[in-house]
């Protein structure tokens, strides 16, 4: 019987790099720059790393494929470097690789590192590449990301009956709060507050999302180094403890494209993928158990789905709890306390490091008080890759005994 | 009996007045003050002539058993490809066999009664029992000519057979003249014409009623015996002159919609017959004649068949749906006759692997997805694996296809981020009648005429255009029923 991966794992260090547009920085620049960070906090030295998993995604434009990325820019001394990519579950994927390596005996200390250097493309959102391989040039239609995720918006108001108007707020709310939160985050790429008026009569970008509705596109990198509690406890005999509590991945089935039940209203996968993840960590009542989360606000609809897929606000009522300041920093689950990808924007396979290294630091009670938690136990982070009908899910619980 | 035993016609929604051409471009030409009456259809950014056809095509076999179909013919002188049989991506649209002769007439105007005359030709042969004569064109007229103002897009569709027809064929003349009144040259966008009052006195003015004068006498008949002459003639002084010199009565010529569509070049005595097939009754006598390049004349007489054939959207459907396109320079600009800045997510490259669409083709042309055989469920693209959650059975499958069966509205969006000539990008996921979901690129429409649970038709457009290697690809896009102007 499988045991899942709670309390076998201990995140020992992280790092972070600002995200943001980094004309200046390679991948490479970006990698180091995260790395050290990650070794210092750690307290072991490059050499004691047996093993590492590198996350990105859109690989033709900064770093190609492989794992040997990583190995030549960190300078690795041949061990193994797997890279993982999954769509934006690409960095929670490296995580998961470094942690089943140590959770499986077969290494002591593993890093996972997410890099992706997104600016070079030359234009906005993400570059028009075949991510569904040469069938979407062929059957699919000529469509963005912000237009995919888009359409939750009017499946939603369409089976819950919410009018567009009251939808349109509660989107708003999220990226106001998202803005709001990242004006104290010294890495984060967008640092300004922007009136929620702003935000509503923003130019629209794919009907109902308009500008605020969508995150950036910026550089970035973010990596962690784990271990098992035991030799963490060795390294650090007095640091209080960051575990892993669940580590979760689900992939659609195709049957939200392909067939006809789904409701377009959220996503299947993050609806299971959650509540494998509350039963792996042990957790009952997500609502009252869950401290905080950082969640794949991509565009605030889907921030807006995700409240409910994660079984935290009952079906059809996300807009309420949104609107109620449930989510904000100082509501009883802070969403975003970091800026989420609104405030970070979205290398894609660094955001889910990027997610981790924020609630790490605020269980550690890290942050200055403007933006710590209080008393945090638990932290989710949750990333969703891929379109509304055909993705991949990835939840982390990390948390103190 | 050999004839027509069906008809099925398209005119694009799109109309652009012809003053608003003139205001942009009269200065240039203030002659054309003469051709700036009326308006013209004009075909969308996604159409060309190969949509236009399959649209028509689509019209005219509603509701047949395409496995009856053993021949498509398609005519045009603005086909995307001169080396891809457009006829064989019309085949594939209709879903027809593949056992079945396929052939593209171009070259000159009357090339669409040329692919008429080959079907009724082979349907007397008995070679073929349903061929789908299809014509269409979209000729591009450099701007401020008087053909930019005479010019529009349309398209006919004919089936031809020996059951069941509703029209009879009762003979031909034909006459070629290598008589250059427009010419276009292998590497040509647009069209060059001659004098006009040489077109007319000496084109128009002789060919028509020497053409007339054939038919007659080859069928032993008079013009007096025919209740319509159906002939195209854009200038509307030479059609008077014509029409009396043949001792025409009024209600004998039919309408060449000069005024509300333009000339439609290969499809324009087509586009013609069809209107002139929708008003008919039984024992009426069609004269049919083309022009371009020389003149086919073909004498129909209408059938009591013509009281049962199902209603279709026809050219009269077609003008009914309309919508005005007030925009000289977007005109341009869906032709290609201008260069715009799309952004740089515009210059990425849209590949197209010949082998892979060789696999996919039935997909791609015919919209053909797989429906179960264990559990019923229709899903596209095809699948090996039934996608019902509590069904999954390997290889049980029959494919369907969905062209025809049209959908309704699941949820959609209007996307500006996406590069295309016509912004927004408008698409959506759409449920299939009968079962099956997809995300499709909504055409035809603005975003004000979208609901959810609204009902859509399907339609073959332009999916991409690969300039870099000259490549036009199709796909399906589903245009929502609106309001109609």
């Amino acid at each position: 019987m499988a045991e899942g991966i709670r309390d076998k794992v201990v995140i020992l260090g992280m790092g972070c790099t600002k995200f943001g547009e980094r004309w200046e920085a390679s991948p490479e620049d970006l990698a180091v720059e995260a790395f050290i960070e990650c070794l210092e906090d750690a307290q072991i030295a490059k050499k004691d790393i047996q093993a590492a998993w590198l996350g990105s995604h859109i690989d033709e434009i900064n770093i190609g494929k492989g794992g040997n990325f990583l190995g030549a820019a960190l300078k690795l001394p041949y061990i193994p470097v797997t890279r993982t990519e999954n769509f934006c579950a690409s960095g929670t994927e490296a995580f998961r690789g470094a942690c089943y390596g140590v959770a499986s005996g077969a290494y002591d200390i593993a890093i996972a590192q997410g890099v992706e250097k997104l600016k070079d493309t030359g234009y906005g959102g993400l570059p028009d590449s075949p991510a569904f391989g040469q069938y979407q040039a062929m059957f699919g239609p000529n469509a963005t990301a912000p237009g995919l995720f888009a359409q939750l918006a009017t499946g939603y108001s369409a089976k819950y009956n919410v009018p567009m108007d009251k939808i349109k707020e509660a989107i708003a709310h999220i990226s106001w709060k998202s803005h709001q939160n990242g004006v104290n985050n010294p890495r984060a790429h967008l640092r300004k507050a922007i009136p929620i008026e702003q935000i509503m009569g923003a130019p629209m970008i794919a009907y109902p999302l308009g500008l605020f509705d969508c995150c950036g596109v910026s550089d970035g990198s973010a990596c962690a180094i784990v271990t098992t509690p035991e030799i963490a406890k060795k390294i650090k005999p007095d640091a209080e403890q960051v575990k892993v509590k669940a580590l979760q991945i689900a992939v659609s089935s195709g049957a939200e494209t392909y067939y006809t039940e789904w409701d377009g209203a959220g996503m299947v996968t993050t609806q299971k993928a959650s509540q494998r993840a509350y039963d792996e960590a042990g957790i009952k009542n997500p609502r009252e158990e869950i401290s905080m989360m950082e969640v794949h606000d991509c565009f605030s609809i889907t921030e807006f789905c995700t409240m409910e897929d994660l079984h935290i606000s009952a079906p059809g009522t996300a807009a309420d709890d949104i609107l109620a300041g449930f989510y904000d920093l100082d509501g009883q689950i802070p969403c975003q306390p970091d800026g989420g990808l609104k405030c970070f924007g979205h290398p894609i396979g660094a955001s889910g490091l990027r997610m981790l290294f924020e609630m790490y630091n605020q269980l550690l009670g890290r942050w200055p008080e403007e933006r710590q938690v209080k008393n945090p136990k638990y932290g989710l982070t949750h990333n969703l890759g891929g379109v509304p009908n055909q993705n991949v899910c990835s939840i982390a619980i990390v948390g103190k005994d | 009996m050999v004839g027509v035993r069906s008809y099925g016609g398209y005119i694009p929604r799109y109309r652009l007045n012809r003053m608003v051409i003139f205001g942009s471009m009269g200065w240039l030409n203030p002659a054309n003050i003469m051709s700036a009456q009326g308006e013209k259809a004009v075909a969308n950014f996604d159409e060309d002539s190969v949509t236009m056809a399959v649209s028509a095509a689509m019209d005219c076999v509603d509701g047949m058993d395409r496995s009856d179909l053993d021949g498509v013919y398609f005519a045009s002188t603005t086909s995307s490809y001169k080396e891809r049989l457009a006829a064989n991506l019309i085949a594939g649209a209709l879903g027809t066999s593949e056992s079945i002769r396929t052939a593209d007439f171009a070259g000159g105007l009357k090339s669409g009664t040329t692919a008429l005359l080959a079907a009724l030709d082979a349907a007397a042969a008995g070679t073929a029992k349903n061929v789908v004569v299809a014509a269409a064109d979209c000729r591009l007229a450099k701007m401020a000519s008087p053909q930019e103002l005479m010019f529009g897009d349309g398209a006919a569709a004919l089936l031809v057979s020996d059951k069941d027809v509703i029209a009879e064929y009762k003979g031909c003349f034909s006459t070629g003249h290598d008589f250059v009144d427009h010419m276009r040259g292998a590497e040509a966008k647009y069209d060059r014409q001659w004098e006009e009052r040489w077109i007319r006195d000496v084109g128009f003015g002789q060919f028509i009623p020497e053409a007339i004068a054939g038919l007659c006498e080859k069928t032993g008949t008079q013009i007096s015996d025919y209740s319509k002459v159906i002939y195209p003639c854009y200038y509307g002084g030479a059609r008077k002159a014509i029409n009396k010199k043949l001792g025409l009565a009024p209600e004998q010529v039919q309408d060449n919609m000069q005024a509300i569509v333009g000339d439609t070049g290969s499809a324009q005595s087509l586009t013609m017959f069809v209107a002139a097939l929708e008003q008919a009754q039984p024992g009426d006598k069609l004269m049919l004649i083309s022009y371009g390049s020389g003149c086919d004349a073909l004498a129909f007489e209408v059938t009591d068949a013509i009281k049962k054939m199902p209603k279709r959207r026809g050219i009269a459907g077609s003008l009914a749906r309309r919508a005005d396109l007030d925009n000289y320079v977007k005109y341009l600009t869906w032709r290609e006759m201008v260069p715009v800045e799309l952004g740089l997510r515009g210059e990425e490259n849209k590949w197209t692997r010949w082998s892979l669409m060789w696999r996919e083709h039935k997909s791609v042309l015919g919209f053909v997805g797989t429906k179960c055989t264990a559990c019923g469920t229709q899903q596209f693209p095809p699948q090996r694996i039934c996608v019902h959650p509590e069904c999954g059975v390997v290889d049980q499958s029959e494919p369907v296809y969905l062209a025809d069966k049209g959908g309704n509205i699941f949820s959609f969006t209007s996307d500006m981020l996406a590069a295309t000539i016509n912004p927004p990008a408008i698409y959506g996921a759409v449920n299939i009648n009968g079962g099956g979901k997809y995300i499709l690129d909504f055409t035809d429409c603005t975003l004000d005429d979208i609901k959810v649970g609204g009902p859509v038709d399907f339609s073959f457009r332009v999916k991409y255009r690969d300039r870099a290697r000259d490549i036009t690809n199709y796909f399906w896009k589903a245009v929502p029923a609106t309001e109609e102007a």
